[in-house]
C-alpha cells in the first residue's frame, strides 16, 4: 500500500518537475517541489471558493452584497460542492504526498508541551528536534484531513437532501458541516499569518520552493541537519560570527 | 382590506335580519377545509391549481392508479392522493387526499430557511415563498414534515403552494376550492372552518358509524391553515403522507439564529489573535538576526 502511494506521489513529482523547476541560490534549500506547489495553490483556490461561496450559504443575510461574484445566491450554491469537491481531491493528492513528513512522532509531543515558549517568541529558534514539518503544522494537516472526509459525509447528505436521505440526517448534516467549516476558517487565519508577516521567508518556499539556510535551521532544525549533513544551532553560531565579525 | 370593511352594510333600511354580506369580511386567519369523506376523486382542483398559477404542462407517469403522478413537483402543487387501506374487517377503504402545502402555523421550512426573506408567514397563517430572495439551499426540504417543497432544478429555486395568496389577497378564495363540485373543499377563517370540520366529524361518529372520525390540525406544529375530516383520525399515515404528530427540528432555530452568528464571530477571533501576535510579541524570525541599523528601533 505504502510502496504503491510511494510510486504515484514520485512519478508526480518527476513530470511536475519536467514541467516546472525550482532554482535554489547558493545559501538556500530546496523546501517545496513543483508537485507540492501546485497542490497547495490548487487545494488553496478551492477552499476559498468553496469558503465564499459556503458563506452565501451560511449566513445569506450578511453576504448577500458578496453573492453576486459568484453569480448569486442559487448559482453559489450550485457551484459550492463541485468546489468543494475540487479542494477535497486537490487535499487527498496532498495528503498522500505528505503523508510521510505529516506522521507524528515523540518529538512532536514534546513540540506542543513546549509551544508557549515558542509562541511567545521566548525561544527564537525551535527545539533541534523539529523536522520538516512541525507539530502544530502537523495539527492543521490532520484537521484539514479530518475536516475533508467530515465535508465529504456531510455535504453528499446536504447536496441530496432530505428527499435521499430523510429529514434529520439532513439537520445533523447541516450543523457539522458548518463547525467544521468554521474551524478551518479559524485555522486559516493562523496558516496564513505564520506563513507570511508571522515568520518571514516561509511564504517564497511555497512560491520559489526554496528558503534560506538561516529559515531552515531557525525552524525545523532537524530536517537542515538532515539535508545538509551540518548541526543547525553550530551553523547559526557560525553565521552568527561571522555577522559580527563584518561589523 | 381595512376599507373594504368599512363599506361592509351593517344595517339596511327597511330590511329585516342582518344584513346580506355583514361579517363576511373578517381579519381572522384563514383556513382551507378538506373533507376527505366527501372527496369524490374529480381531480378538478388540480386543474385549477395548474390553470390560475400557469403552470406549464408536464409529463406524467402512470403507476396504475388514478393518481395524476406519485408525487407533487415544482409546477404541480397540488395532487390528489389514491390510498387503498385494507380494515382488520378485511373491507377496504379507497381514500382520496388532496395533498398540498398545510401552511403551518409553525413551519418548518421558515425556520430551516438562512436566507432573507425567502419564506414568509402572511399574517391571514399564509406560508409563501418569495423565490427572489431563495438561493436554492433546500434546507426547507428537510425542514417540512410533508415532504412539500419542491426543487426546480432549471431555476435552482424551490416552489410550493401559495394558498393562492395572491387571490386571497383580492378577497377570493383559493382555485382550488373554487373548482371543487362537491363542496369537500370549504374556505374562510380557521374557526369557521374548525367549527364545520367538527361538526362533520361529530356527524360521521353519530349518522354514519365512524367511530374514530376526526379533524386533523395537528398541534404538535401550532395547527394547520389546512385541515382535514378524516374517516379515522387515530390513524392519517393511511391517508399517505400524514405524519400522526409532525416536529420540526429545534436545531434549526437554534443553530441559526444563536449559534451561527456567534461561533462565526469566533471564528473571526482566529483573526484578531494572530493580528494581536503580531503587535504584541512580534514575528518570529529566522536567527541569527540582521544587526540593527542606526537609529531605528525596530
Amino acid at each position: 500500500m505504502s510502496s504503491a502511494v510511494e510510486r504515484f506521489d514520485n512519478e508526480a513529482r518527476q513530470k511536475f518537475e519536467s514541467m516546472g523547476q525550482t532554482t535554489v541560490y547558493r545559501g538556500e534549500l530546496l523546501r517545496h517541489p513543483v508537485y507540492t506547489r501546485v497542490l497547495h495553490w490548487s487545494v488553496a483556490l478551492f477552499f476559498f471558493l468553496a469558503l465564499f461561496t459556503g458563506f452565501g450559504i451560511y449566513l445569506p443575510w450578511l453576504f448577500r452584497w458578496f453573492m453576486p461574484i459568484f453569480g448569486g445566491g442559487p448559482l453559489s450554491r450550485e457551484m459550492h460542492p463541485w468546489f468543494g469537491l475540487a479542494f477535497v481531491f486537490f487535499f487527498s493528492l496532498q495528503a498522500l504526498n505528505w503523508l510521510q513528513p505529516m506522521l507524528w512522532t515523540a518529538a512532536d509531543s514534546r513540540w506542543m508541551r513546549n509551544i508557549k515558549k515558542i509562541v511567545s517568541n521566548e525561544e527564537k529558534m525551535d527545539p533541534p528536534d523539529t523536522g520538516f514539518f512541525n507539530a502544530g503544522q502537523k495539527v492543521q494537516f490532520w484537521e484539514i484531513v479530518g475536516g475533508c472526509i467530515v465535508y465529504l459525509i456531510t455535504g453528499i447528505v446536504l447536496w441530496a437532501g432530505a428527499r435521499t436521505f430523510g429529514r434529520i440526517p439532513v439537520a445533523i448534516s447541516y450543523v457539522i458541516h458548518d463547525i467544521s467549516a468554521l474551524i478551518m476558517l479559524g485555522g486559516i487565519f493562523v496558516h496564513i499569518y505564520l506563513s507570511t508577516i508571522g515568520e518571514p521567508g516561509t511564504f517564497q518556499g511555497m512560491i520559489r520552493g526554496a528558503v534560506s539556510e538561516a529559515w531552515a535551521w531557525t525552524f525545523h532544525p532537524a530536517w537542515y541537519k538532515q539535508v545538509t549533513g551540518r548541526d543547525p544551532v553550530q551553523a547559526c553560531e557560525e553565521a552568527r560570527r561571522r555577522l559580527d565579525s563584518k561589523q | 382590506m381595512a376599507d373594504r370593511k368599512t363599506l361592509q352594510a351593517d344595517q339596511i333600511s327597511g330590511h329585516t335580519g342582518p344584513a346580506p354580506g355583514y361579517g363576511m369580511q373578517r381579519d381572522f386567519e384563514v383556513c382551507k377545509l378538506i373533507d376527505t369523506t366527501t372527496c369524490i376523486g374529480c381531480k378538478a382542483c388540480e386543474v385549477a391549481c395548474v390553470e390560475w398559477n400557469d403552470m406549464p404542462f408536464s409529463v406524467t407517469t402512470f403507476d396504475n392508479t388514478y393518481q395524476t403522478m406519485p408525487e407533487t413537483r415544482w409546477n404541480f402543487w397540488n395532487l390528489i392522493k389514491f390510498n387503498e387501506h385494507q380494515n382488520t374487517d378485511g373491507t377496504i377503504q379507497w381514500l382520496m387526499r388532496k395533498d398540498q402545502c398545510m401552511h403551518c402555523a409553525d413551519p418548518g421550512c421558515l425556520a430551516a430557511c438562512p436566507a432573507d426573506g425567502a419564506i414568509v408567514k402572511y399574517a391571514n397563517g399564509i406560508v409563501d415563498f418569495n423565490q427572489e430572495n431563495c438561493i436554492g439551499c433546500e434546507f426547507c426540504v428537510s425542514g417540512c414534515p410533508f415532504d412539500i417543497p419542491r426543487f426546480n432544478p432549471m431555476t435552482k429555486k424551490v416552489y410550493k403552494c401559495t394558498l393562492c395568496s395572491d387571490r386571497v389577497g383580492q378577497g377570493l378564495e383559493p382555485a382550488c376550492i373554487k373548482a371543487c363540485p362537491t363542496g369537500c373543499l370549504k374556505f374562510g377563517s380557521k374557526e369557521d372552518m374548525k367549527f364545520i370540520a367538527g361538526e362533520r366529524a361529530k356527524q360521521l361518529k353519530d349518522n354514519f358509524g365512524w367511530q374514530n372520525a376526526g379533524v386533523y390540525d395537528p398541534q404538535s406544529i401550532g395547527g394547520t391553515h389546512v385541515i382535514y375530516v378524516l374517516h379515522d383520525a387515530t390513524d392519517p399515515e393511511r391517508y399517505g403522507g400524514l405524519p400522526k404528530d409532525p416536529q420540526i427540528p429545534w436545531s434549526y432555530t437554534v443553530w441559526k439564529w444563536l449559534f451561527k452568528p456567534v461561533l462565526g464571530t469566533f471564528a473571526l477571533f482566529g483573526f484578531l489573535g494572530v493580528l494581536l501576535h503580531y503587535v504584541t510579541t512580534g514575528p518570529r524570525v529566522a536567527q541569527p538576526e540582521p544587526p540593527k541599523k542606526e537609529g531605528s528601533n525596530v
